[in-house]
């Protein structure tokens, strides 16, 4: 323990005081938190967007993907940042073919219908990892060249971390600049108001909604491999937690907005780790407070924080 | 005349010999899924040694209870109602064998838990036992090595709010390290996550920042109770961290790797501390079968089903009352995991083992008997 910390310690032992050193370390966790859980939100968000799906299987998506590095590395002894592109591209053909079997047929289906089949989707990739990989929790790869931590005036930052934030910021401007600034993002806007209206002003629905879902999925397995880099074991129900967490994240944000997802991952992050800081006691009622401050952004903002009417 | 009668039952017997159906649910996925499958191991060789009682063939029938409570509940009455299970193995796992436990006991069949240590599993129901110690019994085993063997002075317990042999756990090891210490604020802080959780930097550093001697982790799930410990590791604690029998799993050296070095925990059993001569047998099988050292679980899991075989031999009949009442007056039945003898409760009075983490592997360090 660093003196830093020691002195931490003396400080805090008191009462409800916190020096600056451990209230530091709590943000620092926060916002490592917020932008794991904005990073898988942001993918959960794109796909809705566009297509006006809720993509349930996006969590279990985000489950291939880790199998994917793990299997990567395993059985084919790939170097890990070649099995970190061989899984991106898996996992963008993942769920492109999910796209093409699942929604596809569904399209001119009540809505309804294609968020069953979602749902459906969703358990069937968790049946098949079940019996393709088995139950059991597998260790996760971290590089040694990743797996540092970082010793920032007592406050201790993972390296994982930092990358996460940097690709999470990353992923917003290029998201940006895809749907803002290409040709592609235009069809994609049309689509999002109307599919017909879209067809008839001479888009390709089909295409633009392969592409969706291939960067939806590449983003999904994106963030699996940041989450699993910082939390790693991997198992096939790994993706249902943090799934939950991004739509969540994505509703609180205004679903469909890419800028409104990454706020409400953060959000979320903020509040798991600052309740427990503050609230001690309070810490096993986490999930009420971030159900609590779903309720009175969906009361005050129907729409989400960034949601359009 | 008496000789021809008897043969020709038998022929009958043999004839009509319906299997008797042992129902079992296990978490086969899930978080607590290692546990399950352990479990299994030990289960299938000792179904593998004995295969028909009563001179009717055995029939195992496992359901995975994924780890859920609600699937664990539903588990044991599928077994019971579809597959007409007249007794019932299960489960690892308190928060999912509590809810399975009222099924069994609410229909009349007789559950035997392998490993489930929260008192709440068997208390109140007459028809419910296990082979394995119970909580308050665990918890103060821990608290009494890290006060008696590691000069522990203060602790804090960092517990999984959504499981009952969590909660439990860390309300007995709090009990005893208070006494022990005989000092009620020894406890310096008790913080809650929830089951599914992969970030514990803040329970950590609530953690850490009240400076304790040693960290009581009852972790529900093995694997989670690793990625504490790794992450407490790069928040650079120091602490020795403690845990209960959840921890045995070899997820959990995979996934904390040099994190969990020298990492204490209480379990059921060690193949260097037994205490039968079955166990040496079933030490042998085991690993000419799975070509590697049982755990505690696979050895309970054994144990549990050796027991039922038995009480069924001792009752003589198939039916689940009996079965009841020959399981209600098990009296130093031999297992892999010592002697067996069930209370009032149907809860077994044994020793714990205490184990460490040392190079990658769980070291015997010690056994501790109950005081009684």
């Amino acid at each position: 323990m660093s003196d830093a910390q020691a002195s931490a310690c003396a400080f805090s032992s008191g009462g409800v005081l916190m020096n600056l050193t451990l209230f530091l370390q709590h943000l620092a966790n926060g916002v490592a938190l917020g932008f794991v859980f904005g990073l898988v939100a942001i993918g959960y968000t794109l796909v809705y967007g566009v297509v006006k799906l809720v993509n349930f299987a996006h969590g279990d998506i985000f489950m291939m993907a880790a199998f994917f590095v793990y299997y990567g590395i395993v059985l084919f002894s790939f170097p890990w940042f070649l099995s970190f592109l061989f899984a991106i591209f898996l996992t963008a053909l993942l769920g492109i073919s999910i796209e093409k079997v699942a929604y596809k047929p569904l399209r001119n289906a009540p809505r309804i219908s294609s968020l069953c089949s979602a749902i459906g989707m969703s358990f069937l990739l968790e049946n098949f990892a079940i019996v393709v990989f088995g139950g059991r929790q597998k260790p996760f790869y971290q590089p040694a060249v990743l797996n540092k931590t970082l010793n920032v005036w007592g406050v201790r930052i993972q390296l994982v971390t930092i990358i996460t934030i940097v690709v999470s910021i990353g992923a917003l401007f290029f998201l940006s600049y895809l749907v803002y600034k290409t040709k592609m993002g235009l069809a994609m806007r049309a689509l999002a108001y109307d599919f017909d209206t879209a067809r008839l002003m001479g888009i390709n629905v089909d295409r633009t909604i392969t592409f969706t879902f291939a960067v939806g999925s590449s983003l999904a397995a994106i963030s699996a491999i940041f989450w699993a880099l910082r939390y790693p074991q991997i198992w096939p129900f790994m993706g249902v937690f943090p799934g939950w967490r991004a739509f969540t994240a994505a509703i609180i944000g205004g679903i469909g907005s890419i800028k409104g997802a990454m706020v409400g991952g953060f959000l979320i992050g903020m509040i798991s780790i600052l309740l427990v800081a503050f609230l001690p006691d309070l810490a096993g009622y986490r999930d009420a407070f971030i159900f609590i401050m779903l309720v009175f952004v969906l009361l005050f903002k129907p729409t989400g924080l960034f949601g359009e009417t | 005349m008496k000789w021809v009668m008897s043969l020709l039952l038998f022929a009958t017997l043999v004839i009509a010999a319906e299997p008797i159906v042992i129902g079992v649910f296990e978490p086969m996925t899930g978080p607590y899924a290692a546990g399950g499958q352990m479990t299994m191991e030990g289960i299938y060789l000792a179904h593998e040694q004995v295969k028909e009682v009563l001179g009717r063939p055995i029939e195992l029938v496992l359901v995975d209870n994924k780890s859920d409570k609600v699937e664990a509940a539903n588990a044991v009455a599928r077994l019971i109602e579809y597959h007409k299970a007249v007794a019932i193995i299960g489960s690892y796992g308190s928060a999912v064998a509590i809810p399975g436990s009222e099924v069994a006991n609410k229909l009349g069949v007789p559950m035997v838990g392998c490993s489930p240590t929260n008192p709440l599993v068997t208390l109140g129901k007459p028809y419910v036992f296990r082979v394995c110690f119970i909580d308050p019994f665990q918890g103060t085993v821990m608290a009494q090595f890290a006060v008696e063997k590691l000069g522990a002075k203060t602790a804090v317990v960092i517990q999984d709010i959504a499981s009952d042999y969590s909660v439990g756990l860390s309300h007995y090891f709090q009990e005893a390290f208070k006494k022990l210490t005989n000092n009620k604020k020894s406890v310096l802080g008790v913080i809650s996550y929830q089951t599914g959780d992969q970030d514990f930097t803040a329970q950590l550093t609530f953690a850490n920042s009240k400076n304790p001697d040693v960290i009581f982790i009852p972790a529900a799930a093995y694997g989670e109770a690793a990625l504490i410990i790794k992450q407490a590791r790069e928040l650079g604690m120091k602490q020795i961290f403690l845990g209960g029998d959840t921890w045995e799993a070899p997820e959990f050296l995979e996934v904390g790797g040099k994190a969990v070095e020298g990492s204490y925990f209480s379990t059921h059993f060690d193949t260097e501390a037994t205490t039968t001569p079955r166990a040496a047998e079933f030490i042998k099988a085991f690993r000419a079968k799975y070509g590697k050292d049982p755990s505690a679980f696979a050895a309970l899991g054994y144990d549990a089903y050796m027991l039922v075989v038995d009480a069924i031999k001792r009752a003589g009949s198939a039916d689940p009352k009996a079965i009841r009442d020959a399981l209600a007056a098990t009296k130093n039945f031999e297992g892999a995991t010592g002697y067996i003898t069930l209370d009032q409760n149907g809860d077994a009075i044994k020793d714990a083992v205490i184990r460490v983490v040392k190079d990658g592997k769980f070291v015997y360090v010690t056994t501790v008997r109950p005081s009684e």
